[in-house]
């Protein structure tokens, strides 16, 4: 027994001595060339953004190493949840430029001033209108064929359709996907579709995805640039329904104030049009209108599409509809209980 | 309690009390009062000092704003549904650990390193892989036909598999320290195997058992990622506590999440205390 | 005790057949699913940068806070089952705690304590400590989340060997150091053997509360379960097998040294 002590003893105080030096360093490489780069002359910038477009930063930020303004600059790169990282960045994660799913998650950064309060704005200045990288579009995931013939948000009500959304309350991001019903059909429709027709709501877009793609459900809620990049990171056996009429996702993207010079140039390089492309190739819609114009094709416009400010933006939508306690879809939520109440 | 670890050094009445009867110094081969003192301060700095910030949040809006955060239908409902189903889970554990390890210890069969190398795994795999599995093999597209996905069964199924390993492994080291002679005392004395196995085995484990069956009953009232896809969160019905919690913290409400979580964490603490007292009683109860 | 012979197939076929349906065949399809592409591909998800960067993250805090948890539950149990203290069973109910929290409270509650705007977060902060979102925070959660593991594992097999034997050796002149060493370590140590088994097997496959502390930051911050939860939200859901059939292969390796360390000690 003596000697496993010993050993266990030396490699405690070999690892902590390691640990409080290795846990700052950035080590070998990534996940990607993402990080490490040109050996950090210039400094590091952090990158805090949500899960999906992980892959197009993957592109964009060696492209972005190889301008001058970009030279020399190592990047840290988090994705996650958009509404856990923009808690992480709350409470204190190294963030110079955010990119989450929904405005609300950066808003709620600048009270405590890590993010200027006139982002928006100077977003805009870099090319993006309302603050915004990139749109998309509330679409709907069907299974190869469309067996049951979906082609409208009508479609979902049809006796014996059954619906796989998020749960709003899980994930911020959800909350797009009920805009969309909500923009068809009113609170009316929403309580139709969530009481009859959507039997579970995931945790996430992703695990919505799984599930569908487990085999539960007919019509899965999703955005465009969800199926885009699950069909070309292999997903088969699905295919894409975009209805007439629909909601505009618009994902931000801002500099935090710590960020300084060097965040506001990758902001501006992000709406660029190199990067701007690759959002394209992957199924996000542009920003940059030179760059959605030379894409047009994959990115066909339904006959309607609604954006929050028709509905008074988000702290309006968030406090009506998706307040946990007195919120509409919270109240829905409670009714259903009360007729599968055991 | 029985006999000590086998060696011939010592021989000793069989039915003295040990640890029971109160002394006036600590006990031999005890930490005495430095090794309590800093078992506390490493319990308090890892785990009671994070629980008391936690605990301060709950408060944050006062007493009447923590109370309508807890009472609400879905944290009452969420809360009812996982003690219920993580009870169910432990006395199952009980049942299922104490078979397995014993099947393990005691019995020979071809196979018997491998899988007493396989219990661990459910720990050490991690939730998103768990809960794809359990999809794949009880949900929709089922080989075997049977779709539990979405239902209160599944609860329970995933939380059987994160748990296995404490019901197993509590019970293991004890049943490897056990000295036979009783047992074989008892043989020769005309005790059927049955009789053997109630009357001087199964004290001697009921703590271990007990021990195995706390904890999984902790793990699986927190249990949270390899629930969440199967189960289909559905509130009212097969949500648990934990998928509650996170909702809260989702929409921002962390006050409200800490106070759910202070209540299920208050409840548990009963559980386990009242676990403990069933535990000691029973051992002391031998004599 | 001799079974009869239709009790133990009994028993055997229960315990196998539990087994069996529980966690075989699920583990089975893991493994099935994992190398449906093909051992080549899989050895080159595990050796991308990533993976290799996430299993040195993961070794190294498995590495810190299973052996400080060891000492902990050591000294614990010891503590629980010999001394006379008021209140133990309430200690003890305590120390179960940390199974009852799930992860995304830890991470909660870990923010609240060393967060920007927390208790004791500003404070690390002016020394120029980084605690959370870097390594030592991933710790600290990890440390939380296996804490009763040792002491669960060792205080029913203390009871059960009663402290006969450290009386024998104080009487013969040993000291405190050395009963522990020569004769309690050696009569607990299938209990320490499982119980730091569980320890690694659960910190190597913690996910919730070290991803909310991590910051998830490529390259530095990640683990094998952040990897795999990263492929999987990245659609490459061969890769995040290959990630998590990496990581039961940690966690058995690590029963293989136990069970031979305990071998070694057993040929005494």
């Amino acid at each position: 027994m003596k000697p496993k002590i010993l050993l266990s003893t030396l490699v405690i105080a070999a690892l902590a001595v390691a640990g409080c030096g290795g846990a700052s360093d950035s080590s070998d490489g990534g996940s990607s060339a993402s990080s490490g780069g040109g050996g950090g002359s210039k400094g590091s910038l952090s990158l805090v953004a949500y899960s999906t477009p992980e892959v197009v930063y993957d592109e964009i930020i060696p492209d972005f190493q190889k301008t001058d303004a970009g030279k020399g600059i190592s990047f840290k790169t988090s994705y996650g949840a958009s509404g856990d990282q923009s808690r992480a960045v709350l409470a204190g994660q190294k963030a110079d430029v955010v990119a989450l799913s929904l405005a609300p998650d950066v808003d709620k950064l600048t009270p405590d001033k890590l993010v200027p309060e006139d982002w928006v704005k100077q977003t805009e200045a870099a090319g993006g209108k309302g603050g915004f990288v990139t749109t998309s579009l509330v679409s709907f995931v069907v299974r190869k064929g469309n067996p049951k013939g979906i082609k409208g948000w009508d479609d979902l009500l049809k006796p014996g359709v059954k619906v796989v959304t998020p749960n709003p309350f899980t994930s911020g991001a959800a909350k797009w996907n009920l805009m969309g019903a909500y923009q068809h059909g009113g609170i009316d429709y929403v309580k139709k579709l969530l009481s009859g027709h959507v039997p579970v709501q995931p945790k996430s877009g992703r695990e919505a995805l799984q599930t569908f793609t487990g085999g539960e459900g007919d019509v899965l809620i999703s955005y465009e640039y969800e199926y885009a990049t699950a069909v070309k990171k292999g997903e088969k056996d699905i295919e894409l329904v975009q209805p007439d009429d629909t909601f505009l996702i618009q994902n931000p993207i801002a500099a935090t104030t710590a960020g300084g010079a060097k965040a506001q140039a990758f902001v501006k390089f992000a709406l660029g049009d190199a990067a701007q492309q690759h959002f394209a190739d992957w199924g996000y819609r542009p920003v940059n209108a030179k760059i959605l114009a030379k894409n047009k094709s994959k990115f066909p416009d339904p006959a309607t599409v609604k954006t929050i400010d028709d509905y008074g933006g988000w702290s309006k939508v968030n406090d009506e509809l998706f307040d946990p306690e007195k919120g509409s879809v919270a109240k829905i939520e409670d009714d259903n209980g009360v007729s599968t109440a055991k | 309690m029985s006999t000590q670890a086998a060696t011939p050094a010592a021989p000793a009445p069989a039915a003295r009390p040990r640890n029971r009867r109160p002394r006036a110094s600590a006990r031999a081969g005890g930490v005495g009062g430095l090794g309590m003192g800093l078992a506390m301060l490493w319990l308090s700095v890892i785990v009671l000092l994070p629980l008391a910030a936690l605990a301060a949040k709950s408060l944050d809006g006062g007493l009447s704003a923590f109370w309508d955060s807890v009472s609400s239908r879905q944290a009452v409902s969420a809360l009812k549904f996982t003690l219920i189903v993580s009870v169910i889970v432990a006395a199952v554990n009980a049942v299922a650990g104490l078979a397995i390890a014993w099947t393990l210890v005691r019995d020979e069969f071809p196979g018997r390193k491998v899988v007493n190398a396989v219990i661990d795994l459910p720990f050490a795999m991690p939730t998103i892989v768990v809960g794809i599995t359990l999809l794949a093999l009880w949900g929709p597209t089922s080989p075997v036909g049977v779709n539990l996905a979405f239902t209160q069964l599944s609860v329970a199924l995933a939380l059987l598999f994160v748990t296995l390993p404490f019901g197993v492994r509590a019970v293991q080291p004890v049943l490897m320290e056990l000295d036979r002679d009783m047992e074989q005392a008892a043989a020769s004395l005309g005790a059927s195997p049955l009789t053997t196995f109630r009357r001087i085995i199964l004290p001697n484990l009921i703590p271990a058992i007990l021990s195995g069956a706390a904890l999984s009953f902790a793990r699986a009232v927190g249990e949270f990622g390899s629930v969440i896809l199967i189960s289909g969160n559905k509130p009212f019905d097969t949500q648990v506590s934990s998928v509650f919690i996170f909702k809260q913290i989702e929409s921002d409400n962390s006050r409200g999440a800490a106070a759910v979580a202070v209540v299920l964490l208050g409840v548990s603490l009963l559980m386990l205390i009242a676990l403990r007292f069933i535990e000691y009683w029973g051992a002391r109860h031998d004599h | 005790m001799t079974t009869s012979s239709v009790s133990r197939y009994g028993i055997r076929v229960f315990a196998l057949g539990y087994l069996a349906l529980l966690l075989l065949v699920p583990i089975g399809v893991v493994l099935y699913r994992t190398f449906e592409p093909g051992v080549g591909a899989v050895w080159d998800s595990i050796t991308t940068p990533a993976a290799v960067s996430a299993f040195w993250l993961t070794i190294e805090i498995t590495a810190i806070a299973v052996p400080l948890n060891t000492i902990f539950g050591i000294v614990a149990a010891l503590a629980l089952v010999r001394s006379r203290v008021r209140g133990k069973r309430f200690l003890e109910a305590l120390i179960d705690l940390p199974f009852a929290i799930s992860p995304v409270v830890i991470g909660l509650a870990l923010f609240l304590l060393y967060g920007r705007q927390g208790w004791l977060g500003p404070t690390f902060t002016n020394a120029g400590i980084q605690i959370i979102f870097s390594v030592p925070g991933m710790v600290l959660a990890t440390i939380f989340v296996c804490l009763p593991f040792v002491v669960r594992e060792v205080v029913p097999v203390l009871r059960e060997i009663g402290d006969e034997q450290e009386q024998a050796a104080s009487t013969l002149g040993a000291s405190r150091w050395q009963t522990f060493l020569r004769v309690t370590l050696p009569a607990i140590r299938w209990g320490v053997a499982y119980g730091v088994v569980l320890s690694v097997a659960r910190a190597i496959g913690e996910f919730g509360a070290v991803s909310v502390v991590s910051g998830k930051i490529s390259g530095e911050t990640i683990t094998l379960p952040l990897l795999v939860e990263n492929r999987f939200s990245n659609f490459d859901l061969a890769g995040a097998y290959a990630a998590s059939a990496l990581m039961a292969v940690i966690a058995l390796a690590v029963l293989l040294a136990m069970t031979l360390l305990q071998r070694k000690g057993d040929a005494r």
